[in-house]
Formats: structure tokens, sequence, C-alpha cells
């Protein structure tokens, strides 16, 4: 079964606006995604209707809040098919997450000479949080190579990993699309004895995921890439982790008691979620895993496969040398994110060019920093794919990025 | 929307495709200085000579050459202000970023008697920027880059007598 792009885009009330006169080509869901009526609808009426405390008052209002809050947290287990909803932990962003994990878990585990292992494709977030506890307390960070084509290079894993207390990858890249064998990475790690952490920031937005068959024990996601709001993000853990990792932020929620000389800690999740939490944009979150869940994971996965194939070979052949999209070519290990340079235009101008047309991409480094350094360029130009996207939005930059030929004159 | 023609004049992409005075200067005695926009990844080396510096704002800009990566607009900017400041001393260096700035619409800029009568030539060709609000760091990346370089040549006389 296809998905039906037309009646998903109804669904999408700013694909309806038109800028000059024209519609809204938006090829920027790798960075956010847009929202669909029912996570609109889902905020406002809670902030209408049901808005108030959650896990503080008693009065029946904040009971409903509190279940609401809850039932969020029980169907972000269900889509990532956790064993508990009590392992799921409601954070600011995926960053947020992945720093969580670094300090709360790596500054009690980490010492002089331990080692983390990266990737050479990792996004900022899952670099420099750990480069932060290097540079505070002597860790070591080594990094998986990348081959030609943007995949991982796993000749040389096991002797990356000997001795690592961490192994922390993308589930999929933000700039290369490229997703890796995470299940058999997971496996590594825990052969040589490391903790398997997962960005899954790119991939849970994009695939069925499934922590268990990840054997994973760190996950890291977020919900504006998956039709949900900004501002909330979460990080699944195994629970015996949870269970032992000391807090990462204090304040409010996470204590079971506080007296002038110390504190104790609430059980998980609440230890790890102190202070007043993202409320409506959990209500906001479970819309929009309701509404992909209705349109199916597979379905989403499959049309995404067949319009990266159909981007792919129409860049290729339209432009030949003049494009260079980084990444591996079988979309069967690719997600719907294509980094591009284009002749030797700067990406700025391509996107400048192409917002002409009211085609949104993103031009930069992605942060990904030392990625564009291994890829030998400064920055590129990406377009990325999702679920309301179809041939016409590909065809537009095609059109978008020949236009910027007849202004720079080659 | 404005359209790019506003942009992306003929002298633009003219600086952009044949930059002036991109290269190298042994440093020391130049000023060596590097400017980056983290939002984007541009960035700029500018090598800065000052003749005299010790005589602070009325030394000589005797040579500047640019080097680093960018769009046309933070390239092409960086082109035609070197050729803007070489043989102007120090203080009209100084007058020409206010005035550059200004035209920018940079908040803050406080102009001296005399800046908005300085003649801004090639420059002028950027002023369709302003219309694109988020290219502006791009045109003024290597501007600021070059204050940071006369403070440094005309503090560390040393560096550039």
């Amino acid at each position: 079964m296809t998905i039906d792009v037309a009646t998903i885009r109804k669904e999408f009330p700013i694909l309806d606006r038109e800028i000059d006169g024209a519609p809204i080509v938006y090829l920027d869901s790798g960075n956010t995604s847009q929202k669909p009526r029912a996570v609109i609808d889902a905020m406002s009426t809670f902030f209408e209707q049901s808005y108030a405390p959650i896990n503080r008052s008693s009065y029946r209002l904040a009971g409903q809040a509190t279940d609401a809050y809850e039932g969020a947290r029980t169907a972000v287990a269900r889509l990532i098919n956790a064993p508990s909803a009590d392992e799921v932990v409601f954070t600011k962003n995926a960053t947020e997450s992945m720093n969580l994990i670094a300090q709360a878990w790596g500054r009690a585990n980490l010492g002089e000479g331990d080692v983390v292992v990266l990737t050479e494709m990792e996004h900022h977030a899952n670099i420099v949080p750990w480069q932060m506890l290097a540079a505070e307390r002597g860790v070591d960070i080594r990094y998986v190579p990348l081959t030609a084509d943007g995949q991982l290079d796993l000749t040389n894993l096991d002797q990356l990993l000997a001795g690592a207390k961490v192994f922390s990858f993308t589930a999929m890249s933000n700039v290369l699309g490229t997703i890796p064998p995470t299940a058999q990475l997971c496996t590594a790690a825990h052969d040589a004895g490391a903790l398997a952490v997962v960005d899954a920031c790119q991939y849970v937005p994009h695939n069925a995921t499934d922590v268990q068959a990840w054997d994973a024990d760190l996950v890291a996601f977020s919900s504006h890439k998956m039709c949900g709001p900004s501002g909330i993000g979460m990080l699944w853990g195994r629970s015996t982790m949870l269970d032992e990792m000391p807090p990462f932020l204090g304040g409010g929620n996470m204590i079971d008691t506080v007296t002038l000389d110390g504190f104790t800690t609430a059980p998980v999740p609440a230890k790890f979620e102190a202070g007043t939490p993202p409320i409506a944009e959990a209500i906001g979150l479970h819309a929009a895993i309701e509404f992909l869940e209705g349109v199916g994971f597979a379905e989403i996965r499959r049309h995404e496969m067949e319009l990266t194939r159909y981007a792919l070979d129409t860049l290729n052949d339209r432009f030949g040398d003049d494009i260079t999209i980084f990444g591996p070519d079988n979309v069967e290990i690719r997600g719907g994110v294509l980094s591009f340079t284009f002749r030797d235009l700067h990406p700025h101008d391509v996107s400048q060019v192409l917002d002409e047309r009211n085609v949104c991409v993103r031009a930069g480094h992605h942060c990904a920093k030392p990625l564009m350094k291994t890829l030998g360029v400064a920055a590129t130009t990406r377009a990325s794919l999702y679920l309301y996207n179809d041939e016409s939005d590909v065809d537009a930059l095609v059109e978008g990025l020949a236009g910027a030929t007849d202004i720079f004159g080659f | 929307m404005p359209g790019l023609e506003d942009l992306y004049r003929e002298i633009i992409l003219d600086h952009y495709r044949t930059p002036r005075n991109r290269g190298e200067l042994d440093s020391p005695p130049a000023i060596e200085t590097n400017g980056h926009n983290p939002l984007c990844g541009d960035e700029i080396t500018l090598y800065l000579m000052v003749d005299d510096a010790s005589k602070g704002d009325a030394a000589t800009v005797s040579d500047v050459k640019v080097g680093g990566q960018g769009c046309s607009i933070s390239q092409s900017s960086a082109s035609m202000m070197s050729q803007a400041v070489i043989g102007k001393t120090v203080g009209e260096a100084r007058a020409l970023i206010r005035r550059f700035k200004s035209l920018m619409s940079i908040e803050g800029i406080e102009l001296q008697p005399g800046d908005n009568d300085i003649v801004l030539g090639d420059l002028e060709a950027l002023q369709g920027v302003v219309k694109f609000p988020v290219r502006i760091k791009c045109a003024v990346l290597s501007w600021n880059t070059l204050a940071d370089a006369l403070d440094r040549a005309t503090s560390e006389p040393s560096a550039s007598d």
C-alpha cells in the first residue's frame, strides 16, 4: 500500500500557505517537520480546556492533565517498542537527552583514559557533550571513519571498540541519510563491554523503531522532527541503567525528599524531569504519534525510499557532473536526506535562488562540521523529505537549481 | 519578495568570480585575523599590513590580502573591501567600516561627522543585501574581521612596524 500524499498534505495547514502567490515547497524536514492539524488542535484544545500542572496538585483538573501527560509517555513507549513507559524520560530536545547521558551517566562512570567511540558522521549533539566530558576529565574519544560513499567503515570496528566504555552513534545521518546497521553496532558495543547509545533523532520520524530489537542501552530522539511540537525531546533507557544513573538537573519533581542537608531522588522517570515539563508539548507529541501511526511507519518508509530514489535519479540525470550528492546510493540503507554541492556555487547562494521559488532547503554545515571536513567541503545544500513531499517537490528543486545556473552565468 | 537581481548585481558577481587581493601576506609582519560565521561556516582570513602603526589612526593601510571561503556575498564584500581600504589611513578605514555597517542597517553604529560623505563606490552595489536580512551577516563578516585587525595593528605596533 502506498500513501496518498495529496490527502496527507491536506492535514498540514502550512502547506496551503502561499508566499508571493506560490505554494511552499518544504524540503527541510530533517531540520524540523511541519505540523498536522491534529497536533495543532490537540494543543489548542488542551490549552483551552485542560491545561493544569502535573504531578503536583490534587484537584481534578490537575489529575486529568497529569493523566494526559502520562498518556503521551505511554504513546512514546509504544512508538519505540519500549518494555515500559517508565523508561521514557521527557527532556527539552534530543540534544538535552544526549547531554543528560554524557553528564549523568558519563560523569558517574568515565574517568581519565576511558574511551568513548563516536563516528565521523555525528551531529554536534553527539560530539560536543562527550568533548565537554573529555576536557573535564581526560576521556579519550575515537571515531569510526567513513567509506567513500558515506557509510560507516566497520573494517576496524573491533579494534576501535577495544577497551571502550561507550559507543554512541547515529541511527541515521542528518547529512548523508546513511542508516547504519544499528542492531549490529549495538551487539559490537556489548561484545566489547561498551554501552550502546543511539542518537535516533533522524531515524524515529521515518521508520518503525524497536529499541529492544536494536538491543540498545540509551536512545535519544525528539518530537519536532516527527510532526510534533518543538520543546520536548525523549530519552529511552533500560530501567536498570536509568535506576543507577545519578540525576542530571536538580529541582522540583525529581526528588523523593529534601532536607537542609540533602535530597533523595524520585524513581525514574521523574528523577530526570526536574521542574515543570513541556506539558502541552507532550499532548501535541501524543497527537503526532497517533497521526504517524495512522499513516503507518512501513508506508512512510516505503514512500520515502521511492521518493529518495526519484530524487537521486532526477538530480543526477539532469545535472550529471555538476552535482555531487553525498551518501550511499542504495535507498535501502539511506533515508530521505540529500546533501549536495552544485557546480562551485556556495550553498547559501543555492538556497537563496531556491527561496525565490519558495523551495525551502538548509544550507550550511548542518551541525556536523567534522563530517564536512571528512567530505572535503565547507558546507552543503540539503534537501530532506518527509511523508508530505512528493515528486512535484523534487521537480521544483530541480527547476530551481537550473535557475541558479542562469543567474550565476555558467 | 525583492528580486534576486537586487542581490546579485553584476558587480557583485564580478568580484565573486574574480576576487581581488586574494592570497596571503607573511605574518608577521602582517596582522593575520580570522573571522567566521558560526551559523553558516563561512570563514575569512584577513592579512593586514599597516605602515607606521604607532601613528594610530594616522597610520596607513599599505596592503590587504584575503583568504578563506564563503558565499558570493561574503566573498565579493571582502574583495571590494580590500580594494577600498588599501592606501587609506587607519582612521579612514575605520570610518569606512562605520559607513558600510550603517549601509547594512547594523544597529548601534555611531556615525561620526563626515561619515555620510564617504564615497562607497562599488560597495554601493551591496545595499540590496539589506532586503535579504539573513544575508547581512555574510556581507559584514569581512568588515568585522577588518575592524579586529585594525585594532590589533594599532595596539600591537611591533607586529606591523
